[in-house]
């Protein structure tokens, strides 16, 4: 359990909190996570009551909670939930701010220890920093122990200038130890599960290694378009927005070594020496692809094009795919490529890392008889249909000694059947608890920016636009080209 | 469990799919997705069928269908662990969907397994630059299932690609097994042969093909026959003659050089055997691409 504390949303109204920060609040409650008298203060540009605010909680848990609305649970969350109405830029909402937090400290019993959750877009960063700074709520030196924490979302930084600018910024009012940069994906069971997976097991060890892998490849696909989020989204990109941070991390976690522990310290280690060995080949023009979803008919619905979306330029170049070869320079995986793809109006939601076996060095059968074998797999399935498949060739019931492949499931809902907290729940709690390894650290986002930065400046020298793909499909022809120049195909998810 | 949908689209489909396969605690398993084209009024047979082969091939069946209603809209139903292993989806486009039904399909494909398209009524002429043919690495049709099964087959034959097959090619599997055993049993120069089947029966047509192709020399197809699909085959040489001669669909006499004639059993097979046949290989059919040559060359000499 957390300990007395009080979580402050910026952006209390936006998408995020209200369908996925605030439920997650609850549901810690309702699991008896989150301590008596907890503070949570929306903050948001609404001249709101209090009990407006707490109507919209209410809602906003009744429908998005993963274990239910209990009343007596509400009754709990509801004695500490205020609101502050007012600009980022508006001192007076901030000398509000700290009077609520002030006031919250005296009668629920939160202690001074506070978490700021920045729910607001990246260019609001650097305001809700300084102001926090400035009306003393980020102090640095307390002399009691109470805590001020600052949370983030990504994207961190457009590139690594970027990055490394808003770090100083952060760190000048925050303990670099305060800082907590969210990537959800780090908060997801199943990832969590490829630490298990990997360093729990004798089994997988001796072949996660270039001896026995072929080639990685790490997919985040996504079916729906922009949605809304053009603001956000034209100018930065699949790569910037999806690469960089969680594909990234996967690969990181896939490829690292075996940490000396699994506090934050160590986990990040090992994380930055392989993001440190990794690199994309120098011909980015064989080795990288890009794409931007076409109008048509995609999944039974029409759907319009990037540059058809509301609030798109006509003439946008900004990708909506993005494929990139990464190689690792060490012992473990020279000369094994992780290919690593993500894009929007892509055939269905799902994430997933495929490990490709090499191929048997002799098959002691006729050629007819495996044409339909292909290479062992072990697929690490990240959502939505969490587990492992394990992929190997068997002989078809017959006569003939005939081979094809079949695939062994471990499916997480059915050998668990409690269901996984959601990844917001699960980094929320650490926040408050003060617990890192499943955050990113700076250097890791710089090293992450280091990766991508050429492959951003050489697609940006290009000046043409992304090559245009049907919606619905899975991605461009590039990116096929990509690795069957490697004599590989991409896997369908 | 059979879940219904009006005005769907496939995340929707994918999310049903999923939350049933946690409820009934299944775990997929499956070899294929199988892709069925079909008409409404042929939907009932083609179901039945498929659920048979899922039976041996657990698969995720996906069975599209034209409605008629005037909307752009796509109607569906989802089964699991109800009469077969596998899953099945039964997809009904409308209005200008119904041209836009890869796009659908797509997304509803397995990952990673081999995809099977099968026709069971009439199919595209060209099915392996179909929309939906495309999507498959198997692609099965029969052309039984055409009003006109000869000028069917002929067509296949022309526009033939690899991993095409017709199930005309699979209701030969025996008589082929047959005829190839007992040359090897009974080996002879062949200096004539000979095919008899009922009108217009393709299976006969294509057997033709095939014994001329392997065998070199010109084969007689007579489409007079009074019984039922594949008549009769004979493969006469200086020793005598290997002849198989049925004419109740059901049970044939076999006679070779020197042996007394013998019953065999070479019943006609059930839609749904055929098609569990066809689903035991899932690579291109060599000897069916050089029989389907065969067929060709036949017809350009004719012309």
């Amino acid at each position: 359990m957390a300990g007395p504390s009080a979580i402050v949303l910026f952006g209390a109204t936006g998408d995020l909190a209200t369908k996925k920060l605030i439920p997650a609040i609850y549901d810690l409650a309702n699991r008896g996570l989150l301590a008596p008298g907890s503070g949570l203060v929306g903050f948001a540009r609404r001249d709101w009551a209090a009990e407006h605010f707490q109507e919209r909680v209410a809602d906003a848990v009744k429908q998005y909670s993963r274990t239910g609305f209990r009343e007596d649970v509400w009754q709990q969350l509801l004695e500490g939930i205020r609101f502050v109405g007012g600009d980022l830029a508006d001192d007076a909402a901030f000398i509000e701010l700290g009077r609520v937090l002030g006031e919250l400290d005296r009668t629920n019993g939160t202690g001074g220890n506070h978490a700021f959750y920045l729910s607001v877009p990246p260019a609001a960063f650097d305001i809700a920093v300084a102001q926090l700074r400035k009306h003393g709520l980020a102090s640095k030196k307390d002399h009691s122990n109470a805590w001020h924490r600052v949370v983030i979302e990504k994207p961190f930084g457009h590139d690594l200038a970027s990055a490394q600018e808003l770090e100083r910024k952060l760190s000048r009012a925050f303990d670099p130890s305060s800082i907590f940069r969210i990537d959800h994906y780090l908060g997801k069971e199943t990832v969590q599960n490829l630490l298990a997976f990997r360093f729990a097991n004798t089994l997988f060890e001796p072949i996660w290694n270039r001896n026995y892998i072929g080639h990685v490849q790490i997919t985040m696909a996504e079916d729906i378009g922009i949605a809304g989020r053009a603001g956000y989204y034209d100018g930065i990109g699949a790569a910037r927005d999806v690469i960089q941070n969680h594909l990234l991390q996967l690969l990181a976690l896939t490829a690292m070594e075996e940490p000396t522990s699994f506090n934050g310290i160590d986990l990040s280690l090992e994380k930055r020496k392989v993001l440190g060995a990794a690199r994309v080949p120098a011909d980015f023009s064989n080795h990288t692809a890009r794409g931007q979803y076409a109008g048509g008919w995609a999944g039974g619905t029409q759907v319009a094009g990037y540059l058809a979306e509301d609030g798109i330029p006509p003439d946008s170049t900004t990708e909506t795919f993005a494929a990139i070869r990464v190689d690792i320079d060490n012992r473990r995986w020279a000369g094994v490529p992780f290919y690593l793809r993500t894009g929007k109006r892509l055939p269905h939601r799902v994430t997933e890392v495929a490990l490709n076996l090499r191929a048997a060095p002799h098959l002691p059968f006729n050629g007819t008889d495996v044409r339909n074998l292909g290479t062992n797999a072990l697929v690490l399935r990240i959502q939505p249909d969490e587990g492992v498949t394990l992929r190997f060739g068997a002989k078809v019931p017959a006569t003939t000694m005939e081979l094809r492949d079949v695939n062994m499931d471990f499916e997480y809902g059915t050998s668990f059947t409690e269901s996984s907290p959601e990844a917001y729940e699960r980094l929320l709690l650490d926040v408050l608890l003060g617990s890192e390894p499943l955050f990113p650290r700076p250097e890791e986002v710089e090293l992450s920016w280091q990766i991508l930065d050429p492959v951003l400046a050489y697609w940006a020298e290009q000046r043409t636009a992304p090559e245009s793909y049907p919606p619905g499909t899975w991605g461009p022809p590039s990116a096929t080209r990509m690795l069957a120049r490697d004599g590989f195909s991409w896997r369908r998810p | 469990m059979i879940k219904k949908f009006t005005g769907t689209n496939t995340a929707e489909l994918q999310r049903a799919i999923d939350s049933a396969r946690h409820q009934l605690g299944t775990t997929s398993g499956m070899v294929l997705t199988l892709i069925v084209v079909a008409e409404l009024d042929e939907f009932d047979q083609a179901l039945a069928a498929c659920v048979q082969a899922g039976r041996e091939h657990p698969s995720r069946i996906v069975l599209l269908t034209n409605g008629l209603a005037r909307a752009d809209r796509l109607d569906a139903s989802v089964r699991l662990g109800e009469d077969a292993p596998g899953e099945i989806v039964t997809l009904r486009f409308h209005g200008a969907l119904r041209q836009h039904r890869e796009t659908v399909v797509l997304p509803l494909l397995l990952p990673d397994l081999p995809v099977v398209v099968w026709w069971p009524g009439e199919s595209p002429a060209d099915p392996g630059n179909d929309p939906i043919g495309r999507l498959g690495t198997r692609r099965i049709t029969d052309a039984m299932g055409a009003p006109d099964p000869i000028r069917a087959l002929e067509v296949r034959a022309r526009n033939y690609c690899p991993g095409d097959t017709d199930l005309t090619w699979t209701r030969l599997t025996r008589w082929r097994g047959l005829l190839a055993a007992s040359l090897d049993a009974y080996p002879m120069v062949v200096e004539s042969a000979e095919v008899r089947a009922a009108p217009g029966n393709a299976a006969g047509h294509l057997l033709g093909a095939w014994l001329s192709d392997r065998l070199n020399l010109p084969v007689r197809v007579d489409h007079g026959g009074v019984g039922r699909g594949v008549n009769f085959v004979v493969l006469a040489g200086e020793e005598g003659e290997i002849r198989i001669e049925r004419t109740d669909g059901n049970m044939a006499v076999f006679a070779a050089p020197g042996l007394p004639e013998r019953i065999v059993a070479l019943t006609r097979r059930d839609l749904n055997t055929l098609l569990t046949e066809e689903l035991r290989r899932l690579d291109d059919d060599l000897i069916y691409a050089e029989s389907m040559a065969a067929l060709v060359r036949r017809l350009d000499e004719h012309e």
